[in-house]
């Protein structure tokens, strides 16, 4: 636990410092307050509207979340494809890399169109961004498998499928899982622009959503405290993963000489 | 009895010696190195080893001895020349244990790829680990293990291939000398347990004197017999055996290295 803080400190010293200087800077009155609030207000914001602010995040973190898994399995399956096929790689590689330059603007009316004011447009868009540094990193850790170890499993019989389970697989989830972790950042970033691009309606709102209306109608402190909360389930992710990463390939960055 | 040691169908269609031997006979080979230039790396060799023989094959760096186990293995074909084996387990020279499985299921990859169930598998090969002074061990990732522990569990996974041939590539080449002396009684004892026609690429002429049946020397690449020599020694041996001596100094000599050249 203590060693934990110890850990913990120079994140927070510079957390505290960055505050403070802030909270100098609005004070000393050379911004507007409805611009930039000072942290203070904020932090009341966030206190005031802690049930609003929660409605809205479990929104968001249900988009993430099941974006996520989905990008997760749909990289996953397109990295394992583009591996296997040297056909699917010329074909589906170059796609691939061509849907990250797609302006989410561009496509959003159609996919409110096509699929409502619901989750599953932002489940969309939010994949189309999240996929991709899965691909990436899953299809050069399925290649980066060591050939010696191929050849040893042929001498022992093995099939393709089974060289492939055994070796390019398991040599593949570290990097897999360090794509994942990029999506995962990214993909909380994914639910902003996925909620400010499609159309909602009722009571499907969502963190992005609330930051924009409250922009718009100069509630700045409570769209910060909005954005803080996005901020903070973002870190929460990104070491959900990093922990699932320690249970899921031990055998990955582990530092030599280090027995359990 | 002999059912069980029944080797399965190799992947590559080669004539199999009925006497689970190995026979190459005028093998010529060469490969491509990473510029494209042709390498002759094996130049009319002949070898053989009958069944349950140690052939012990040394040779100055580069002279081919990869290539000459890559051929036993079906990994490679001939230019040049007949390979006659039966199905050979290649043991390289690097472990290449896989990170992600326990010792003891390392040890029973084979079997896993053979389809038996996990549990058999692993049965099989922990009952192997208690006989070859790795008890206690079978959890541990390799990682986890010493260089002469890896070796060993490298040992029982080509043991446990169920092949009849083994091919060791230089196994004790990157142990240190006090390692390297105990794995070579290891090998000795295991062997003598597990028979098997084993093919042994080794730089270390003492290593193949006291471990082998037979000792072939070969050329700097391309790579060709310069001497056979029979090993007719009662084992355990010890290198510092007059017999041994002597026929380390032979294979010196052959290598154009002998004291008196």
């Amino acid at each position: 636990m203590r060693r934990r803080f110890l850990n913990a400190m120079p994140a927070l010293v510079l957390v505290a410092a960055l505050l403070g200087a802030w909270e100098l800077y609005v004070d000393s009155g050379s911004t507007n307050s409805s611009i930039l609030p000072a942290p203070h207000s904020i932090a009341v914001a966030l206190w005031g509207n802690a049930g609003l602010l929660g409605h809205n995040l479990a929104i968001t973190a249900e988009e993430v979340g099941v974006g996520i898994l989905l990008a997760l399995a749909l990289g996953f399956v397109l990295a394992v494809l583009i591996h296997l096929s040297p056909i699917l790689r010329r074909a589906v590689y170059p796609l691939t890399v061509g849907s990250q330059a797609v302006p989410i603007a561009v496509i959003a009316p159609l996919l409110v169109f096509l699929l409502g004011f619901g989750l599953l447009p932002k489940l969309i868009v939010i994949v189309l961004i999240c996929f991709f540094p899965v691909v990436v990193t899953t299809v050069d850790g399925l290649a980066a498998v060591d050939p010696d170890q191929l050849k040893l499993l042929h001498t022992l019989d093995a099939s393709r499928w089974q060289s492939f389970r055994f070796a390019e697989l398991p040599a593949a989830l570290p990097a897999a899982i360090s794509g994942a972790r990029i999506a995962v950042t990214v993909g909380v970033i994914g639910a902003y622009i996925a909620e400010s691009q499609t159309a909602t309606s009722g009571a499907y709102s969502g963190l992005g959503h609330e930051i924009n209306a409250d922009l718009t109608s100069l509630q700045t402190p409570r769209a910060y405290a909005a954005a803080v909360v996005l901020f903070a389930f973002a870190i929460a992710c990104f070491y959900t993963l990093a922990l699932a990463e320690r249970r899921l390939a031990p055998w990955g960055n582990r530092p030599r000489g280090d027995i359990r | 009895m002999p059912t069980e040691l029944q080797p399965r169908a190799p992947s590559t269609p080669r004539t199999a010696r009925a006497n689970d031997g190995i026979g190459l006979s005028d093998v010529s080979r060469a490969y491509r190195d990473q510029r494209g230039a042709s390498v002759q790396a094996l130049a009319g060799i002949s070898l053989h080893a009958d069944h349950g023989e140690l052939l012990a094959v040394v040779g100055p760096s580069g002279c081919g001895k990869t290539t000459l186990l890559e051929l036993i293995c079906g990994l490679q074909s001939p230019d040049v020349g007949a390979v006659e084996c039966a199905p050979a387990a290649l043991m390289p020279q690097r472990d290449l244990l896989l990170p992600w499985l326990s010792a003891v299921d390392n040890a029973a990859l084979a079997l896993r790829i053979a389809h038996r169930p996990r549990a058999e598998a692993r049965a099989q090969a922990a009952e192997l680990f208690a006989e070859m002074g790795l008890e206690g061990f079978e959890q541990a990732h390799p990682h986890e293990l010493s260089g002469g522990m890896r070796q060993r569990v490298a040992f029982l996974r080509t043991l446990l291939s169920g092949k009849p041939v083994l091919c060791l590539d230089e196994p004790f080449g990157a142990l240190d000398a006090i390692t390297r002396t105990e794995m070579q009684g290891w090998l000795d004892r295991a062997l003598e347990r597990e028979p098997r026609t084993v093919v042994l690429v080794t730089h270390d002429v003492e290593e193949a004197v006291v471990l082998a049946d037979r000792v072939a020397v070969l050329s700097p690449r391309p790579g060709h017999v310069l001497a056979e020599l029979d090993v007719d020694v009662p084992r355990p041996r010890s290198r510092t055996d007059a017999e041994v001596i002597v026929l380390r100094e032979q294979a010196l000599i052959a290598l154009g290295m002998g004291d008196r050249s």
